[in-house]
């Protein structure tokens, strides 16, 4: 389902490079739940949103579904984006001045919008067990809870993958595990590819497999 | 529906945010809608005063006077000729369509003498038909009659000024004045009137043509025609008044034996072609007072964009969660010139109710001069457009901006 081959990228840093991400292949089954680990600086974010087509690699190619994607354009990516893949980020990224229900409605609204928008995102919400919370703004709630709108944001319009980058990390630890037991469970109950990027072994044990990065590589691999 | 609805909603979110800002960014566009409103008002309004006074005076009359004289390439003063005649007015009236009255004028300066009082005046022979091709008012006595005008009886009705020169506070009616080596007696004085163009009763001595011819030795042409200082005439649909002036033109060519290619020599000025003339120029004054306005409409716009760009700025993050989402670019650039049309279409509908209600307390108040306004649909219209324009032009580049954001660098931002 997502196949890198060679990707590399490199960002201008100044008149230096910045070579973020090596010769990195990897490939990814559907259902798949996987999680990159690896220190600081060591590209994990970079290959997140690589595969999340928020960026286009400098060389190398990524195939989602088959298709090239690091040829598409802006457009074509902002769909691909819109409709394939579900973002969970460690700072939630919900809009302030939106209810949950409205940042959840968001979601389905640039996926191309459907015609029950509202009865899909109560569900979402519903789903991450806050139902009772919709009308609540994100200032309202609790980091746990935030993560748990975003979660529903991305996971509304159904997406084949979800991309997680270190969503436990701005959460105590009692939240977190909320949250990586609500990630799991929808992976196990619906089949969606999840990829977790976290510092966290103890989350990463949850994954069926472990990428390790290192300075752009990939060190190592486990299989649990 | 709802996709229609829903960026508006999205812009008024943007907009209700911030509701400070939002209210002065608004108001530089009312400010610049209301002043293009009500300085457009003003205009119109003193340009309709101006023609319901012009047409006033009779938008039906048009005067005939001679050419300039001209001789061995040096051309005189205009009405220096002596080619109009009295026989040129009967021809008009009797050969040229849609006329309904025409009256020769013939002026003569004379010192004219009431006992004690004197003054030089210009005594007017006209014949009965000029008191309604005129549209004169009697303020007393009556004007002078057909038979007063058959028989070359030596009477006249004065203008009021004149009155007041010579009569002071007595009655003149039934009295006798002098003019020149003749006694006249007065048998109407001419309510007063506004001058325009040459022409005000006021000042106006006017007696039957008959009796001039019998007081002064009207000159004559070298076909024994009486020459006349002027022709007036009324044409009976204002329709036709090219189609007249086109009429007297030719005949009035024809009667002098005029070559082709030879100038006329006599002008035709009709009230028509004046107020025609003078509406041009208000016109053109009304656009001045518009596009002075429109600079602060301008300024408006600018403010806009500067609230705009500010407002791009501050939601780099939110722009790249939109984006992360899966917003396109079009949805984001969209978004923000909604918002920015939204601003300066809220500022066109505000101005327009002030420049509005800034145009009535002109009108009600009777400040410049009691000139009543007039908004018409189309300035209302224009202002709007104009308005919803100067979001789009000056949204532009903002929400440019900010669709052409990168995603990661957006979601990055603070």
């Amino acid at each position: 389902m997502i196949r890198l081959e060679n990707i590399t990228k490199v960002y201008p840093m100044g008149k230096r490079e910045l070579t973020v991400l090596r010769n990195v292949s990897i490939n990814i089954e559907v259902g798949q739940l996987v999680a990159v680990m690896g220190p600081s600086g060591s590209g994990k974010t970079t290959m997140l949103n690589l595969i999340g087509c928020l960026d286009t690699p400098t060389s190398g190619s990524y195939y989602l579904d088959g298709n090239e994607i690091s040829r598409l354009g802006g457009g074509e990516l902002a769909r691909v984006r819109g409709q394939k893949i579900g973002f969970v980020f460690q700072t939630f990224n919900l809009l302030p001045r939106l209810s949950a229900l409205a940042n959840v409605e968001l979601g389905l609204k640039y996926a191309g919008g459907s015609d029950n928008q509202r009865e899909r995102a109560l569900a979402a919400l519903d789903r991450v067990g806050l139902s009772d919370r919709a009308g609540h703004r994100p200032t309202e709630l609790s980091g746990g809870e935030q993560q748990r709108v975003a979660i529903a944001r991305a996971l509304a319009k159904a997406p084949p993958i979800i991309l997680a980058d270190e969503p436990t990390g701005n959460l105590d630890s009692r939240s977190g595990e909320e949250i990586i037991s609500i990630l799991t469970s929808l992976h196990a109950e619906q089949g969606i590819t999840l990829l977790i990027v976290t510092h966290d072994f103890n989350i990463a044990q949850h994954c069926q497999r472990i990428i390790h990065l290192m300075d752009g590589r990939v060190e190592s691999e486990d299989k649990l | 529906m709802k996709r229609l609805f829903e960026p508006l909603v999205t812009a008024w979110v943007g907009v209700a945010t911030h509701k400070l800002r939002s209210f002065l960014t608004i108001l530089g566009i009312v400010i610049g809608v209301s002043a293009v409103i009500s300085l457009m008002s003003i205009g119109k309004g003193a340009s309709a005063e101006i023609l319901t006074r012009i047409e006033g005076m009779g938008s039906d009359l048009i005067t005939i006077t001679p050419g300039a004289f001209m001789f061995a390439g040096v051309r005189g003063a205009l009405g220096s000729t002596q080619t109009l005649t009295q026989q040129d007015a009967e021809a008009i009236e009797q050969q040229v369509p849609y006329i309904s009255a025409v009256a020769p004028t013939y002026s003569t300066s004379v010192q004219v003498v009431v006992g004690s009082e004197n003054m030089h005046a210009s005594v007017t022979g006209v014949t009965p038909a000029y008191r309604e091709i005129q549209d004169l008012e009697i303020a007393g006595g009556s004007f002078f009659t057909e038979y007063d005008y058959q028989r070359g009886a030596k009477v006249a009705v004065i203008g009021s000024s004149i009155k007041e020169t010579l009569f002071k506070d007595t009655n003149p009616l039934g009295q006798q004045l002098r003019a020149g080596s003749n006694i006249v007696r007065v048998v109407g004085v001419l309510a007063t009137r506004e001058g325009m163009f040459g022409f005000s009763p006021d000042n106006a001595i006017l007696v039957p043509l008959t009796a001039v011819q019998q007081m002064v030795a009207q000159t004559r042409t070298s076909q024994g025609e009486r020459v006349v200082s002027s022709i007036v005439l009324t044409v009976s649909d204002e329709k036709q008044t090219d189609y007249v002036i086109e009429q007297i033109t030719s005949l009035l060519r024809e009667r002098h034996r005029l070559a082709p290619g030879v100038d006329d020599d006599f002008n035709i000025t009709s009230i028509q072609e004046i107020s025609e003339a003078i509406s041009e120029t208000t016109r053109t004054l009304t656009i001045l007072l518009g596009a002075i306005a429109a600079i602060s409409l301008l300024v408006g716009g600018i403010g806009v964009m500067n609230i705009m760009l500010v407002s791009v700025l501050e939601r780099t993050r939110e722009i790249g969660i939109r984006k992360a989402l899966g917003a396109r670019e079009r949805d984001i650039w969209g978004q923000f010139l909604i918002e920015a049309i939204f601003l300066s279409f809220a500022g066109g509908i505000i101005g327009v109710l002030t420049g509005w209600g800034a145009s009535y307390a002109i009108s009600y108040l009777g400040v410049l001069g009691g000139i009543t306004t007039v908004v018409s649909a189309d300035i209302v219209i224009l202002a709007v457009s104009v308005s919803v324009g100067i979001g789009l032009f000056f949204g532009f580049y903002p929400a440019w901006n900010a669709s052409r954001l990168n995603p990661i660098e957006a979601l990055r931002a603070e």
